[in-house]
């Protein structure tokens, strides 16, 4: 053996600077800054505060549940229900309006309904060990129907006053209520899912469930938590949603489902679990809300921004195996 | 064992189907007149089809949501092909709509063969993009009954000794496709590639090609459908069939498709279809509103699928999930 083939180990590990720079991340970061200087430079009306604040709406509601969906992917689950339970809590506070509940109520509803729907999914994934897959399918039109069952075509109007603060306020000049609580919640899931025991378990059980199992991992429990989390900050993304529409309709935050799973997917998280990271769904919340925001201004038509959205959800999964593959192509000749 | 398992789900989902019927015509007898069944069965028939194809992919621990998108979009384009060449005879239009959907179904099984992207992601993706491409082709617009040919729209009402052609393609498709399942050597893989992916490959079975054929025969039928739904309900648009995958799911796992793969025959799919079928025709005779419909797919979904893991739970299968950890 005087020439050995290139093996898989390297000799020595890449510098932390090296791996920075190669990162996922970076590489989103990248685009997400070569997006918004093409936007600045195809629309007059990209490069104003106001606007770019009103930008902000596009992601930040989804991102909230984004956040709790990268844990529970990564956990290897999957909640496909979420939009459905921003429908029903939306209902339930509309609902609670016309009896003439205040504000501090509705906000107690809408999490409330998000968290009972987060146990719903939870319990039938955890205790009965049914696929998460199916499971959230099933809910997805259980918690809508409700919502229809209630309203059919009707809508519920006529939210308190006080109420539109949480989707229509501003804390400081452009600076949206909405923004600081997606800020806020991406540094505690920055550090729930980085920085705690809590954040290793949730690596360890995407990876090895049954490893995780023997390390005295409860991984029932964890996964019962992450679903109520996600539940949680679809309810809280309700309150949001419902408090800048000021209306709830059963059709509301359709398909949103799969707009937050392309965030997550996007942000680098690996769909089958085990890996990813907050930031990274920091940053590709960004992205998404960038290019919606450029087509819009651009009049391009919402059906035709789903386009995009669904061929970045393959394309962003496809092209790193793509080049990898190439790779190692290139690597046997 | 599962011979038997899957024999006594089929009896109980026809004895179930049979009590659902017992239960509505106690109150409303007119419902199971033998031409209110044929009609139910006429109303149920794309479900059956999208089931059965829907059946085969999941058979193969794979799922596809994008359906009824390729249902819409088949249709559109079939539509389309009409109003521009209305003298085009039925059967082109059939072969194009097969081949159409079953070229969609095959993007699909490209990307999770070759590139083995998880399923769900691809479909959810290409679900969005075939719902685009309709706007795209048709500019937002529809197509509405007058445009269409008369043979266009005939077809699939013609009756046939009693039943509309549509019923019939129905009930042609669960035979030959559980002779399919049953008979040949590419049926038997399904079931292979789904039971036990290892044990499949070391038998000479190529489980991504196994899918992609899945993904394309899943395709090929959302296509036909696509022909039959547009000229029978003689309109085409964007929103067509909008959420119908659901059903088309919550239809096999009623059947007693196991969503893990492996487990599922041609007459539960059809038996699940015709359960939800039966519903959806009751509810109006019960004097219920069509809202309550998606919480009930959605609570059949829960039930069904809660059910299968019951009944699968006591099978042995800890030593089969052993070794495919140790490959």
């Amino acid at each position: 053996m005087t020439e050995t083939p290139r093996s898989s180990i390297p000799d020595r590990l890449r510098s932390p600077l090296d791996r920075r720079l190669k990162s996922w991340e970076t590489l989103l970061l990248a685009v997400a800054i070569a997006i918004f200087v093409v936007n600045s430079f195809t629309s007059p009306y990209f490069l104003n505060v106001w606007n770019l604040s009103d930008m902000t709406f596009n992601f930040t509601e989804k991102a909230m549940i984004a956040f709790a969906m990268a844990l529970l992917i990564i956990a290897g689950e999957i909640d496909l229900s979420v939009a459905s339970i921003i429908a029903l809590a939306s209902t339930a506070m509309g609902a609670a309006v016309q009896v003439g509940v205040g504000t501090p109520g509705l906000v107690l509803i809408g999490l409330g309904v998000g968290l009972l729907c987060g146990a719903f999914n939870g319990v039938l994934v955890t205790r009965m060990g049914l696929p998460s897959i199916v499971v959230t399918i099933g809910t997805m039109s259980l918690f809508r129907g409700i919502s229809y069952i209630v309203l059919g075509d009707q809508a519920y109007r006529g939210y308190p006053s006080d109420f539109a603060f949480f989707g229509q306020g501003y804390v400081f000049w452009v600076i949206s209520f909405e923004f600081v609580l997606f800020a806020c919640l991406a540094i505690i899931y920055y550090v729930l899912l980085h920085k705690t025991n809590f954040g290793r378990a949730v690596y360890a059980i995407g990876n090895n469930p049954v490893g995780a199992e023997f390390s005295g991992i409860r991984v029932a429990r964890v996964k019962f938590i992450l679903f109520l989390l996600t539940g949680l900050m679809s309810g809280v993304a309700a309150i949001c949603l419902t408090s800048r529409l000021a209306s709830t309709r059963p059709s509301i935050a359709v398909g949103w489902e799969l707009e937050i799973v392309t965030m997550v997917v996007l942000g680098g998280v690996n769909i089958l679990g085990g890996s990813g990271s907050t930031p990274g769904v920091v940053i590709a919340a960004f992205v998404m809300g960038l290019v919606t925001f450029g087509l819009g201004l651009l009049n391009v038509p919402g059906i035709v921004m789903s386009i995009v959205i669904g061929a970045l959800l393959i394309g962003v999964i496809a092209l790193p195996r793509l080049w990898q593959t190439w790779r190692l192509q290139a690597a046997k000749r | 064992m599962s011979k038997h398992v899957l024999m006594s789900r089929e009896m109980l989902l026809t004895g179930a189907i049979i009590l659902l019927l017992g239960i509505i015509a106690s109150r409303f007898p007119a419902f199971i007149a033998p031409s209110n069944l044929v009609n139910v069965f006429n109303d149920t028939a794309p479900l059956i089809l999208l089931a059965i194809g829907q059946m085969i992919v999941i058979l193969t621990r794979c799922i596809d949501l994008s359906v009824a998108a390729n249902l819409a979009l088949t249709g559109m384009v079939v539509a389309m092909i009409n109003v521009a060449m209305p003298e085009l005879p039925v059967p082109v239009i059939i072969v194009i709509s097969i081949g159409f959907g079953a070229l969609l179904g095959m993007i699909n099984g490209v990307l999770v063969w070759k590139l083995a992207i998880p399923p769900i992601v691809v479909t959810l993706g290409t679900m969005t993009i075939f719902r685009g491409t309709i706007f795209l082709l048709s500019d937002g617009k529809w197509v509405n009954s007058h445009e269409f040919s008369d043979t266009f729209k005939a077809f699939p009402r013609t009756e046939l000794i009693g039943l509309p052609l549509m019923s019939w393609i129905a009930i042609a498709a669960v035979i030959f496709f559980t002779l399919l399942m049953s008979r040949t050597t590419l049926g038997r893989a399904f079931y292979a590639a789904g039971g036990n992916p290892h044990a499949a490959t070391y038998a000479g079975i190529d489980v991504g090609k196994t899918q992609f054929w899945a993904f394309t025969i899943s395709g090929a039928l959302a296509g036909l459908t696509g022909y039959l739904w547009v000229s029978r309900f003689a309109v085409a648009f964007v929103d067509l069939a909008g959420g119908f995958e659901l059903n088309v799911v919550a239809a096999c796992v009623i059947g007693g498709v196991a969503i893990m793969g492996g487990i599922g025959t041609v007459v539960g799919a059809m038996l699940g279809s015709l359960f939800l079928g039966i519903i959806s025709n009751a509810l109006p005779v019960v004097n219920i509103s069509p809202f309550w419909q998606l919480a009930i797919s959605g609570s059949a979904i829960i039930i069904a699928v809660a059910l299968n893991a019951q009944a699968n739970r006591d099978k042995g299968r800890i030593i089969l999930k052993r070794a495919e950890h140790a490959t």
